[in-house]
């Protein structure tokens, strides 16, 4: 019998590719013999805004890249443009930062774990993390106002002070946090279904992952002990204690157990910060008009996704002369036809899942 | 507007010795193509190099493979639009090596309608990032292998990230 290959477009409208992502599969049967992802459908012009606004009024904006996790792109910005302009962000500022940062981890890991089991077919697990990210979002409203689109923090600070309660709350929070973690775990690690559907699928090794630019967890899968974080650090990472979970097979299951052991660890890192929060000033002496000197920078963040960073270049006039969003989502999404080449159409959804984009920040 | 204000001076006086190293490790290798290079104040991450247009491909497959430098990773590539300039063009390339830890930025200079040769074949991920400067800035890339847009649809008129195109664009929507 005569066979022949066929072309199966998935997407833009598929609630599985987490936004509107469109994938044209060629298929043999059930297997994929190539694929080419269609993006832009987000496409919102953010660069271009960004040369037309001023520096205060771009950061909003930069909720609008992974809003799903909007205060490491805070993060990113501010800390682009106070190396810019050499500002020194005060230490009890930092740890604001780095508190609502990491929460910030958790509750996107939680919308990954939710969604990426859900995709395959776990619905108890979905049910579970929306409960906890609730928490959370619930102590991002007590401190900024907002849940998602936060625009908190500020060239050498954070806009306020965390309220008297955040702190009790968040650490009632933590308390009960890994009894969760555990109740996930002991729903998927050793779920026969759950084996079945992630080891061995969509795997990438730790050489093409570097090559094809993959950063952060998904990376990590395959065994790249790489963490900005830890290899450069920057607010107040170098006092803190953490692991950089890795994986060994590079497949959907190593980068679940990571990005799972990322959401403990980065429990660790809130509970010191709590600890150890030192009282003070919030944000440093910043000029009215913020206009970084002539000159470039790039600056980098750990984000949930991978490796968020701006590169900024200043005309030494109040907008940037051109902005740049190095977008973790983007970077990792062009690794996608490698690891599903070969593999099962079934897979697709779980190779999407696993390397956790948001098209917001894939498109800009 | 001044266009020429990323024109510093060359400092490589005041520079840490790691960037002092690459930077004499790469003129010697390539005596000529490698030009002025600059920093933000004396900060080790942001040595920019300036690097001719030529010899892009080969700079940056030496400064991938030589076992010192080690840049195996290509974090990111974009460009700049400084319409006032002879070559109005930039396209900046940031590099990262995940086992010294370092990071570099290239630059190369290139006019309205020049091709840059395609790093693609050093760093995959090149593919992508050459894409969108291409949709957004319309540079050309020699040699890319799928040399298409990426973020706006095929049809699209103009390259919204040059300076002359309009913020709403030139329809008005």
């Amino acid at each position: 019998m005569e066979t022949k290959e066929l072309i199966l477009n998935m997407g833009p409208q598929h609630p599985s590719t987490h936004g509107v992502l469109r994938l044209i599969l060629s298929l043999n049967g059930e297997t994929i013999v190539h694929s080419v992802p269609d993006i832009g459908y987000l496409h919102r012009g953010i660069e271009k805004l960004a040369e037309n606004r001023t520096y205060l009024q771009f950061l909003p904006i930069t909720d609008r890249l992974d809003y799903i996790a909007a205060f490491p792109n805070n993060l990113a910005y501010c800390q682009t443009v106070e190396k810019l302009m050499g500002l020194e962000v005060p230490p009890r500022a930092q740890y604001i930062r780095v508190i609502l940062t990491e929460l910030n981890r958790i509750s996107s890991h939680l919308v990954w774990l939710a969604t990426h089991a859900l995709d395959i077919g776990a619905m108890t697990v979905f049910l579970y993390c929306f409960r906890e990210r609730e928490t959370i979002l619930d102590l991002f409203e007590m401190a900024t106002g907002a849940r998602m689109t936060f625009s908190f923090f500020r060239f050498g600070g954070v806009a306020d002070d965390l309220p008297r309660e955040f702190i009790p709350k968040a650490r009632e929070f933590l308390e009960a946090f890994p009894a969760c973690i555990a109740d996930y775990e002991a729903l998927l690690t050793k779920n026969r279904i759950w084996l079945a559907r992630t080891r061995n699928v969509a795997v990438i090794s730790a050489e093409d992952g570097i090559n094809l630019g993959m950063s952060g967890p998904s990376l990590r899968g395959s065994g790249v002990k790489w963490d900005i974080r830890r290899a450069a650090p920057y607010a107040i990472y170098d006092q803190l204690d953490f692991e950089i979970p890795v994986g060994q097979n590079g497949d959907v299951y190593d980068r679940y157990l990571v990005r799972v052991e990322e959401m403990r660890q980065s429990s660790r890192i809130v509970r010191q910060c709590l600890d150890r929060i030192p009282e003070g000033e919030i944000r440093a002496q910043v000029p009215r008009a913020i206009k970084p000197p002539a000159g470039e920078a790039y600056s980098c963040v750990e984000s949930p996704k991978g490796e968020l960073g701006f590169y900024i270049v200043s005309d030494g006039s109040e907008r940037p002369y051109r902005l740049k969003v190095r977008a973790p989502s983007f970077v990792n999404l062009e690794s996608l036809p490698v690891m599903m080449k070969g593999g099962l159409v079934a897979d697709v959804i779980a190779a999407i899942g696993s390397i956790d984009i948001v098209l917001g920040e894939v498109d800009r | 507007m001044s266009a020429e204000h990323s024109e510093q001076s060359e400092q490589v006086e005041g520079l840490p010795d790691s960037c002092k190293n690459l930077i004499a490790r790469l003129r010697g290798r390539f005596p000529g193509a490698v030009g002025e290079a600059t920093t933000l104040r004396q900060c080790a991450d942001e040595l920019t190099v300036r690097v001719a247009r030529e010899q892009i491909v080969e700079v940056c497959h030496f400064l991938k493979t030589d076992p010192q430098l080690a840049f195996d990773y290509l974090s990111d590539l974009s460009g700049v639009d400084y319409p006032d300039r002879e070559k109005r063009f930039e396209v900046v390339y940031h590099l990262y090596s995940i086992p010294q830890g370092h990071r570099v930025r290239l630059k190369v200079q290139v006019a309205e309608g020049e091709a840059v040769p395609t790093v693609t074949g050093v760093w995959r991920t090149a593919d992508w990032h050459e894409r969108e400067a291409y949709d957004l800035l319309g540079i050309p890339f020699e040699g890319h292998p799928d040399l298409r847009r990426i973020l706006l649809p095929d049809d699209w008129k103009g390259h919204p990230l040059r300076k002359e195109y309009p913020l709403a664009g030139y329809d008005g929507d």
